[in-house]
């Protein structure tokens, strides 16, 4: 390299930076930014040379080592995950040197290399092909990354999909491994065990909203403050509450709150087993939480939890337990899961997962809501339920994960605050993978197979379909319909557009205003002056 | 009546072998009416006692007969006093006849709504149904009951037969039972009418419903099977979990004599800007920031409208998959019911045919919804065939949410089978926890579930009721224990411990729990509460040191170190050195390792403590190439060496020499002013030199 830019002063190590950020910091739009045009910028201003070459004493690689274990100084060991990726395309960096001079360069970068490592800091390597040509790791990475035997086959078998795999992971956000917290199972009277709960599968929301003024776009804090309704005056947070009760106010305290809801220990209680039969598909309330068993302060906890893991899959039942969190403690599921190892990847950890179930007040028995006692329901005769047989057999989703599907408004959300963080002109389009496949349903066998159950359920008469829900229009959408008639006759008999010129739109009574906008389609609610800018918001006045 | 308004009557069976549950009756009764007095304080409700020696109702006045049936209150609005009357039932002494009661009952509905309010006019039987009831007059008692069953249709009343039959009181005539659950499965089929049976307290608790709600449909219109074909469609919530309420705070500011104050405090939300706390900045003027790195980005809602992704009204199908690939622990919320359109006999069949068929073959059906148009996202669920086996009920799915690729982390857990031997179980000791996971079952063969998710109460809201009515009465009433009948959901029910006790006692004989001794005491949790209403838990927890009633939230927040330590000085050191609070530390850690080094080596015997003294050394080198500071660490180990010489402990100086401890050269810290071979040929020198 021509350029060199770094703290230590060293040949042939270009460091990347913008305006306004440390060598190592979280990465901001414009490092993005610039960094995807630095292949032209390359030539112009940092200049390139091919590798080490015999005859100088600048070992590149090595410089590049030390210059970035210098910048993942910064931070604790402890905090922060710390590692280097090195991408390059050269599997052997000193070929084209030789004697003295190599065998030293290459041994002060080996021990540069472990010497990072053993800091704490990762080495990662990124192959890049070149044409007709293998990237060889074992000519001299495997010794700089300490890979050895069936490690070394298995880096090499994958070295193509790993930046791929990079790639495709760019958009989902990575989490590290983290308990929620430690928990105490507690199997039996005086025998309780340590258990580690872990949240695997949480909804992913787009990230806090910094509430900013939009004036100066510089963040705000919001203030609460309390005011009595009957005095105005200006308040602490008052700790009692009230509820109205038999048309009295009845006082409670923060305290006595809290102390109601401490029903259980936040330990996990269990109370028995039942068969996974019991365990229906309405019993969920929220996303299940993973447990693990730890040993690391009551040896022998693992132990007792693997012989409970064991039967209760052999058994096929699962643990009812109570607990959870302290403050909303609820009767739980425990689902035994075996591993799942699928593709030389852990798909599923072995443990339990904790499934919080409802109370009988939390289920709904809408089945009978609109069940008639006179009436036997229809059911499907053996001919419909087997057409329905041979398309479900048709339609099938091979192999399908519930993760396949990323989410379309999430992505779209990113790829919009990227964009606008970029100032880019265009709003990148995002792929809406969870669309069903159009091409193929409209295969000829499938489409041979819905038309035959459309016909052994439907009949002949398919189109009626929707013609019989018309006599099933309740009292209040006939009602809704009425309106919107009369409100469409009675809107032709005004001139709207002579009554806004002339300001007499308020002379009119809301029933009037509301032709307008039931005709139009608009919202009818608000004060008469809502109505009427609305109105002249609609007619672009 | 108001759309949700509801009018009930209680009819609830007092006689001699009721008095054991009577408690738990009251109690449900009571939790209704508490219920009603927040939620819903314009219901009326009516009751209507069985089995008393007297006889109080108005058709025994009209036509004759209903005898020992008391009509404790007449329908009217809930109020206090309805309340304290169901917490005090009579003991009666005779036994009743379930069917005169009901029949009282539908009396008094018709006699005050006349045919109006269909469908909420409820009946409430509560009773065990061991007793024959009267012979009618003409006909059988199957004709009697089921003109009683038509005539509730008509007037559009629906009943809840809860049949409380405890364990205890099993020895009863068998052929009457038999003859009375006959009688009710008539009125199951001809009207209205939901019977449960219950065999223990706890679940009569949660057997009536005494959250009154009216569903409301989050989706109408087509399932789309393809574009040529749907199948029109409604969908409900199936579960939501029911809050505990949000009280309203109270402001103690008001007069005490002034009766009208409404002791409401309204909540207040200034703006301000951070940096300038004096500005203060109108709620329309803010806007809404979204992190990107370390800048936040300002959107418009009205930008974020316009570009967000908005996916049209529909729910289509994807496909169909193997039921096993669905893992349940991936429903993510609570959960939807699929039922077809009502009154569409199409589109009942087409639900049926596609439910049935799946069942059959073990698959479950991936959906795509978007329930409302405008709706800014879409969910990704899967529907598993309800298929109904009450024939009066049309076949339907449940829908389950299930994950995006975003929303699932993957962590990598160590494999069973791979743990050390010690970590698993022998075949003793499967054994014991299989006799353990068989023999403790909650829901044996023959005999009712216990603690099945659709009648277990919710324990805290339970409490919560109870507390607001004693607090109602006594406002300086504490929070009572929980009840008694609410623990056995909170913990495991004392007669199932005992009845598997040696299953219990062999289980806990074959494992071995031990507390960890290497950990320190100060990383141990802290008791930090002990849950009330449980006086017992520490004595329940077992005398066993490892058992100490211990809540599971954090630990002490990790003391910055400030010193090397004996036991962890290389650990010690690297916590130092990235210490960045301040400058100094970097200095003071290299100071203090120093010092520990010299006395590790001053105070070794026979090398002992050499190993030690290395790594400190290793480490400390480690650390002034990491921080460019090779004069410290040249300077330290030549003055390390005259000293080694000085006091006779040359060892030292060969077992360095051994393990490669060299100068820091040129080439790794450009500060140094030692070139490599001079690094390389310190060790020989020194020797040399002495």
């Amino acid at each position: 390299m021509r350029e060199k830019k770094n703290l230590q002063d060293l040949n042939g190590v270009y460091v990347f930076n913008v305006a306004e950020r440390e060598d190592l910091d979280r990465p901001t739009a414009r490092l993005i930014k610039e960094f995807e045009c630095i292949e032209e910028k390359f030539d112009n201003d940092i200049g390139s040379k091919y590798g080490i070459l015999s005859g100088s004493r600048d070992n590149s690689l090595y410089s590049a080592l030390w210059v970035a274990q210098a910048l993942l100084r910064k931070g604790s060991a402890k905090t922060a995950d710390k590692r280097m990726l090195l991408l390059t395309n050269e599997d052997d960096p000193f070929g084209s040197i030789k004697g003295i001079t190599k065998m030293d360069m290459l041994r002060t970068t080996l021990q540069r290399a472990k010497d990072a490592q053993d800091l704490g800091i990762s080495i990662e390597l990124l192959p890049l092909s070149r044409r007709n040509d293998e990237f060889n790791v074992s000519l001299f990475y495997a010794e700089l990354l300490g890979l050895e035997g069936d490690e070394l086959a298995q880096f090499q078998a994958l070295a193509g999909e790993r930046l791929k795999d990079m790639k495709e992971q760019l958009r989902k956000r990575i989490f590290k491994k983290r308990k929620i917290r430690r928990i105490k199972f507690i199997i039996a009277n005086g025998m309780s065990i340590d258990v580690d709960t872990y949240a695997l599968i949480r909804p992913t929301n787009p990230g806090t909203i910094t509430w900013l003024d939009s004036v100066t776009n510089l963040p705000i804090k919001s203030d609460r403050s309390f005011i009595c309704t009957d005095t105005g005056a200006l308040l602490q947070e008052p700790a009692q509450r009230f509820q109205s009760y038999k048309s009295e106010d009845v006082m409670l305290s923060v305290d006595e709150l809290s102390e109601i809801k401490r029903i259980a220990s936040g330990h996990l209680r269990l109370l028995g087993f039942k068969p996974l039969s019991c365990l229906k598909d309405y019993h969920n309330l929220r996303p299940s939480t993973f447990i693990f068993p730890s040993d690391e302060e009551v040896i022998g906890s693992t132990c007792i939890f693997v012989a409970l893991h064991r039967s209760m899959l052999q058994l096929n039942r699962f643990a009812l337990a109570f607990g959870g969190s302290s403050n909303n403690p609820h009767l739980v599921a425990l689902v035994a899961q075996n591993e799942i190892i699928s593709g030389g990847g852990q798909v599923e950890p072995p443990g339990m997962h904790m499934i919080y179930l409802p109370y009988s007040d939390d289920i709904r028995h809408i089945e009978e809501v609109h069940a008639d006692a006179n009436t036997i329901a229809p059911r499907a005769t053996d001919d419909q339920t087997k057409t329905a047989s041979a398309l479900v057999r048709r339609i099938d989703l091979k192999d399908f994960s519930v993760c396949q599907f990323s989410n379309p408004a999430l992505q779209r959300h990113y790829a919009v605050l990227q964009a606008l963080a970029l100032d880019e002109d265009e709003m990148p389009e995002i792929k809406d993978e969870t669309l069903p496949d159009q091409e193929g349903m409209a295969r000829p066998g499938i489409v041979k197979l819905l038309e035959e159950f459309k016909l052994s359920v439907f009949g002949e008469n398919y189109e009626d379909n929707d013609l019989t829900t018309g006599g099933t229009m309740t009292e209040a959408s006939r009602k809704r319909k009425a309106i919107a008639d009369n409100a469409t006759k009675e809107y032709s008999k005004y001139d709207w557009l002579e009554l806004a010129d002339t300001g007499k739109l308020k002379d009119l009574t809301v029933a009037e205003l509301k032709y307008y906008l039931t005709a139009n389609n608009l919202s009818v609610t608000g004060a008469k002056a809502a109505l009427i800018s609305r109105i002249l918001t609609h007619m672009g006045k | 009546m108001a759309r949700n308004k509801e009018a009930l009557v209680l009819v609830l069976d007092v006689g001699p072998t009721m008095h054991a549950i009577l408690p738990q009756i009251e109690k449900v009764c009571s939790m209704l009416i508490e219920k009603k007095l927040i939620y819903s304080k314009s219901d009326e409700v009516g009751v209507v006692l069985f089995g008393t020696e007297a006889t109080e109702n108005e058709l025994t006045k009209e036509v004759g007969g209903y005898e020992h049936i008391t009509v404790l209150r007449h329908i009217k609005v809930v109020d206090g006093d309805l309340l304290q009357a169901l917490q005090n039932l009579p003991r009666e002494s005779v036994d009743g006849d379930f069917l005169d009661a009901i029949v009282v009952g539908m009396d008094m509905l018709i006699k005050k709504f006349g045919p109006t309010n269909k469908g909420k006019k409820r009946l409430c039987l509560i009773t065990n149904a061991l007793h024959p009831i009267k012979d009618p007059y003409e006909g059988t008692k199957e004709d009697q009951v089921s003109t009683i069953a038509s005539q509730m249709m008509a007037q559009g009343m629906k009943m809840d037969c809860v049949i409380a039959r405890l364990t205890q009181n099993m020895e009863a005539n068998k052929r009457i039972m038999e003859e009375n659950d006959l009688l009710l499965r008539v009125f199951s089929n001809k009207s209205s009418t939901k019977t449960v049976y219950v065999e223990s307290p706890t679940k009569l608790l949660g057997a009536l419903r005494t959250r009154n709600i009216s569903p409301v449909t989050i989706y109408r219109g087509d399932l789309e099977l393809s574009p040529k074909l749907n199948i029109k469609v409604w969908v409900y919530k199936k579960t939501s979990e029911e809050k505990f309420p949000t009280l309203k705070r109270y402001s103690n500011k008001a007069p005490p004599t002034d009766k009208f104050a409404t002791h409401e405090v309204k909540v207040d939300y200034e703006y301000k800007s951070i940096e300038d706390p004096t500005r203060v900045v109108p709620p329309e003027q803010r806007i809404k920031g979204y992190r990107y790195g370390p800048q936040v980005v300002p959107i418009s809602s009205a930008e974020l409208e316009a570009v967000k992704f908005k996916p049209d009204k529909s729910v289509k199908l994807l496909g169909f998959a193997n039921a096993s690939n669905i893992m349940r622990h991936y429903y993510m919320k609570d959960v939807n019911i699929f039922i077809a359109e009502p009154g569409n006999a199409k589109a009942i069949l087409a639900v049926s045919a596609l439910a049935r068929a799946m069942k059959e073959m073990m698959k479950v059906a991936i959906v795509r919804c978007v329930w409302r148009q405008g709706q800014g996202n879409v969910v990704v669920g899967v529907l598993t065939p309800n298929v109904s086996d009450n024939e009066n009920i049309p076949d339907s799915f449940c829908f389950n949410v299930l994950p995006f690729a975003e929303d699932v982390r993957e962590f990598q857990f160590p494999s069973f089978s791979n743990l050390p031997s010690s970590m698993q179980p022998n075949q003793q000791q499967q054994e014991a926890a299989d006799r353990l996971v068989r023999m403790l079952d909650l829901a044996l063969l023959g005999k009712e579930e216990i603690l099945q998710p659709d009648f277990t109460p919710n324990p805290i809201l339970e409490r919560f009721y109870r507390y607001l009515e004693l607090k109602s009465k006594d406002k300086d009433a504490a929070v009572p224990p929980l009840d008694e009948t609410l623990k056995k959901i909170t913990e495991p029910d004392p007669e199932i411990l005992f009845q598997n006790k040696s299953v219990i006692e062999d289980f806990r004989r074959c494992f071995e729990l031990k507390e960890n001794p290497k950990l320190k005491k100060s990383t141990r949790r802290l008791l930090k509460e002990k849950p009330s209403g449980s006086d017992d838990e520490r004595e329940a927890l077992g005398n066993g040191s490892d058992a100490q009633p211990m809540d599971a939230i954090e630990y002490p927040s990790k003391i910055k170190t400030e010193k090397i330590g004996d036991a962890n000085p290389v650990q010690d050191f690297e916590a130092m050195m990235s210490r960045r609070d301040s400058p100094e530390w970097v200095s003071k850690a290299i100071q203090y390792m120093k010092d520990k080094v010299f006395e590790l080596v001053e105070n070794s015997c026979e090398g002992d403590s050499y190993q030690k003294a290395l790594e400190c050394l290793t480490a400390l080198r480690k650390g002034c190439i990491l921080e460019q500071e090779p004069k410290q660490f040249n300077d330290f180990i030549l003055h390390l060496y005259k000293f080694c010489q000085q006091k006779d402990l040359k060892s030292f100086c060969e077992y360095l020499a051994s393990h490669g401890i060299t100068l820091i050269s040129k080439t790794e810290a450009a500060d140094s002013e030692v070139t490599e071979d001079e690094a390389k040929t310190f060790i020989v020198k020194s020797e040399q030199g002495f």
